[in-house]
C-alpha cells in the first residue's frame, strides 16, 4: 500500500506544515512503511473477535467533579510567541 | 413546485459542572473572567498530560439522555477528533464518534397546533474549545483557553423537523429541558447552548433527501431562525430556477443577515477519528443508570399536566409558566407560602408581575436566585383581591408598589386605607350620588347607549377612591338605571 505525494501533502496541510520535496518523500517512505505493517495485520482473521478500542483492562476511570489549583497565568503565558493584554497573540485567523 | 424543508439540529449544552471534563481546572465564566486563569498542562494540552474523565459531567449527561427517553449504551468510547485550530491547544478534541453515550431517543414539540416527537439519534460527551476574539489593525487573532476542556454534551436529532416554527420549537423544549434538569444555566447570551442545523429542500410530498447545507456557530433562537428562514429561501431559489445545491459548510452573518460558505465538500475537514488512547472505555453500569434515573426530577410535560390537570389553570398561562424551570419553581413557592388560589395566582404572574417586570427590566430572579418581590408576599396580594378585601384595579397598583417600595401589601393597604368597599348599601349611596349629578349620561343610557354605563362605572370609582368592587356597582347602577323613577 503506498501513499501518493498528494496525499502527503493533504496530511501535512490538515495539520498546517510546511513541507519541502525532500521531507515530503521522507514521510511518504516513513508513512508508507506504516501503513503496511497495518496492512498485515488487516490480513488476520478477526472474524470472531469484537473491535478492540483499548488493550489495557481498565474501565470507566473517573475523577470526583473537585476544583484543583490552576497554574499562574504568567506560566501558561510564558512559552507563548507574543501575549497580548494576557491572552495569546496570533497572526489573524477567520473562518 | 412547492418545496417542503428538512432540518436537524446539533445542539452544544455546556454541563454545569465545577471543575473541567476532564481536568480540575474550575469552569469560569468565560464572558467575564480573567482570560488564561482557568487552565493547567491538561486543557493547555501539554505533552505527557492525561485526561480524566469527570463524573459529574458523565452524571449530567446520563440525566439529559434518560430524559429524552434515550438507549444508554453499555460502554461508549472517547475519541480523537483531529483539526488543526488555535483554539484548540491538542491540536484534536476529545469527543465520541462510533461508540457515544446514548442513541435513539425523543423529544416532543408543539407547533402548528400538535403535538409530535422529533428523533434524537444520539447523545454525547466531548470538551469544548477555547475562545478566539479578532481585531484589525493590527490585524490579529487573541486566544484565551478558560473555556477549552469545558463539558460539552452534544445532541443530535434526526432531519425530523420541516418548517421554521418546528426548528424554534424544537430548540426552545430542548432548552427548556436541560434548565428542568439543572445541567445547563440556559443562558444563551453567555453561549452556554449553541446549534449547528442540517438544511435541506424536497419537493413537498416525496421523501427523497435534497443535498443539504450545514450552518454553524448559531448562538441564539434568532440567528437559528433567521439564517433558517435566509438558506430556506435561498435554496428554494436556486432549486426553481433548475440549479442544483452545494453540499457545504456555511457561517451566518448576523449583521449582514445571509449565509456564507465556509468550506465546500472538497474541501471539508478530515477528522481522521481514532480511540482516545489517553482514556479507557466508558462503563454505564445499571447500577449507575438507576441512580440517575431516580434523580430525575419533574419534566416540562409533567408540570404542564400537573398545572392544567391538578391546578385548572388555562393552557395559556400554564405555558407562560412552564416556559422557566425558575417561574414554575417561584409560582410553587407563591401557591404554598401564601395559600393564594392558583388560578388567580397564575393570571397576575404571568400577566401583571412580568408586565411590571418587564417595564423595568428586571428579571423575576436575580443574582442569587433572589426573586424581585418575595414569592410569600406576591402570593398575599393575589390573595386579598381573591378575596375582595381590595379590588383589580388598587391590586395592579399595590404591585407595582410593592415592586418599587419593597413593602408588604398589607402594609401599603393599612397605610392608605385602601381596602375595597363591597358593602352594597354604601356602595348604593354612591351610584345614585353619580346618578343624580349626571343626568345627561342617563339619558343617553336610557336612549340605548348601554355603553355609557363604563362611564358611569368610572364615575363611582373615582368618588370612591378607586376602592370600590366593581362588579358590586356595575350590578347596582344597572338596577338604579333600569327604574326610570330614579334618577
Amino acid at each position: 500500500m503506498s501513499l501518493t505525494k498528494e496525499e502527503v501533502e493533504h496530511i501535512a496541510s490538515l495539520a498546517h506544515l510546511q513541507l519541502g520535496e525532500q521531507e515530503l518523500e521522507k514521510y511518504r517512505r516513513q508513512l508508507t512503511d506504516i501503513l503496511d505493517y497495518a496492512d498485515r495485520l488487516r490480513r488476520v482473521d478477526t472474524s470472531a473477535i469484537s473491535p478492540t478500542t483499548t488493550v489495557l483492562p481498565l474501565r470507566s476511570v473517573l475523577r470526583t467533579d473537585e476544583i484543583r489549583e490552576s497554574l499562574a497565568r504568567d506560566d501558561v503565558l510564558a512559552n507563548a510567541p507574543e501575549r497580548d493584554r494576557q491572552m495569546f497573540r496570533i497572526p489573524p485567523v477567520f473562518e | 413546485m412547492e418545496w417542503e424543508p428538512v432540518v436537524g439540529l446539533e445542539v452544544h449544552a455546556e454541563l454545569r459542572t465545577r471543575s473541567k471534563m476532564f481536568c480540575g481546572c474550575a469552569v469560569v465564566d468565560s464572558t467575564v473572567a480573567e482570560p488564561n486563569t482557568s487552565t493547567c498542562p491538561v486543557c493547555l494540552g501539554m505533552p505527557g498530560s492525561l485526561p480524566v474523565i469527570n463524573e459529574r459531567a458523565v452524571d449530567l449527561a446520563l440525566l439529559v439522555a434518560l430524559a429524552l427517553g434515550c438507549r444508554v449504551e453499555p460502554v461508549s468510547v472517547f475519541a480523537r477528533k483531529n483539526y488543526f485550530y488555535p483554539d484548540l491547544p491538542k491540536g484534536y478534541q476529545i469527543s465520541q464518534y462510533e461508540l457515544p453515550l446514548a442513541v435513539e431517543g425523543s423529544l416532543r414539540i408543539e407547533a402548528g397546533g400538535e403535538t409530535r416527537p422529533i428523533r434524537v439519534r444520539r447523545v454525547h460527551l466531548e470538551e469544548d474549545t477555547g475562545k478566539l476574539s479578532h481585531e484589525e489593525k493590527p490585524a490579529r487573532s487573541l486566544v484565551d483557553l478558560n473555556r477549552a476542556g469545558v463539558p460539552l454534551l452534544e445532541i443530535v436529532s434526526e432531519p425530523d423537523m420541516h418548517s421554521v416554527e418546528e426548528v424554534k420549537a424544537y430548540a426552545t423544549a430542548l432548552r427548556r429541558l436541560l434548565c428542568y434538569l439543572d445541567v445547563n444555566s440556559g443562558d444563551m447570551e453567555k453561549g452556554v447552548i449553541r446549534f449547528e442545523a442540517n438544511i435541506s429542500l424536497r419537493p413537498k410530498g416525496t421523501s427523497e433527501l435534497g443535498t443539504r447545507v450545514e450552518v454553524k456557530n448559531l448562538n441564539s433562537f434568532r440567528a437559528l431562525t433567521r439564517s433558517m428562514e435566509y438558506e430556506l429561501d435561498r435554496q428554494a431559489a436556486v432549486l426553481e430556477k433548475g440549479g442544483s445545491i452545494r453540499q457545504e459548510t456555511l457561517g451566518w452573518d448576523e449583521n449582514a443577515g445571509r449565509t456564507y460558505s465556509q468550506r465546500s465538500k472538497e474541501e471539508a475537514h478530515d477528522y481522521r477519528y481514532f480511540p482516545e488512547p489517553d482514556l479507557p472505555p466508558l462503563e454505564a453500569s445499571a447500577e449507575r443508570i438507576a441512580r440517575i434515573r431516580a434523580a430525575l426530577p419533574e419534566l416540562p410535560e409533567a408540570v404542564r399536566e400537573r398545572l392544567v390537570s391538578k391546578l385548572g389553570l388555562n393552557r395559556y398561562d400554564a405555558e407562560v409558566i412552564l416556559a422557566e424551570k425558575e417561574t414554575v419553581d417561584y409560582f410553587d413557592e407563591v401557591i404554598r407560602t401564601s395559600g393564594a388560589p392558583a388560578r388567580a395566582a397564575a393570571t397576575w404572574l404571568g400577566g401583571d408581575l412580568f408586565g411590571l417586570l418587564k417595564m423595568r427590566s428586571i428579571p423575576l430572579m436575580g443574582e442569587g436566585g433572589k426573586p424581585a418581590l418575595p414569592a410569600r408576599e406576591f402570593g398575599l396580594l393575589v390573595k386579598m383581591i381573591a378575596d375582595g378585601k381590595i379590588n383589580g384595579p388598587t391590586g395592579k397598583m399595590l404591585l407595582a408598589e410593592m415592586l418599587d417600595t419593597g413593602k408588604s401589601a398589607d402594609a401599603l393597604v393599612a397605610e392608605r386605607g385602601l381596602q375595597q368597599i363591597g358593602d352594597a348599601d354604601t356602595l348604593r349611596a354612591a351610584v345614585r350620588a353619580v346618578i343624580a349629578e349626571n343626568p345627561g349620561q342617563v339619558d343617553q343610557y336610557r336612549n340605548g347607549k348601554t355603553t355609557v354605563i363604563q362611564w358611569l362605572l368610572g364615575q363611582v370609582m373615582k368618588t370612591t377612591g378607586g376602592r370600590a368592587n366593581p362588579q358590586t356597582v356595575r350590578r347596582l347602577l344597572e338596577e338604579e338605571l333600569s327604574d326610570p323613577a330614579k334618577g
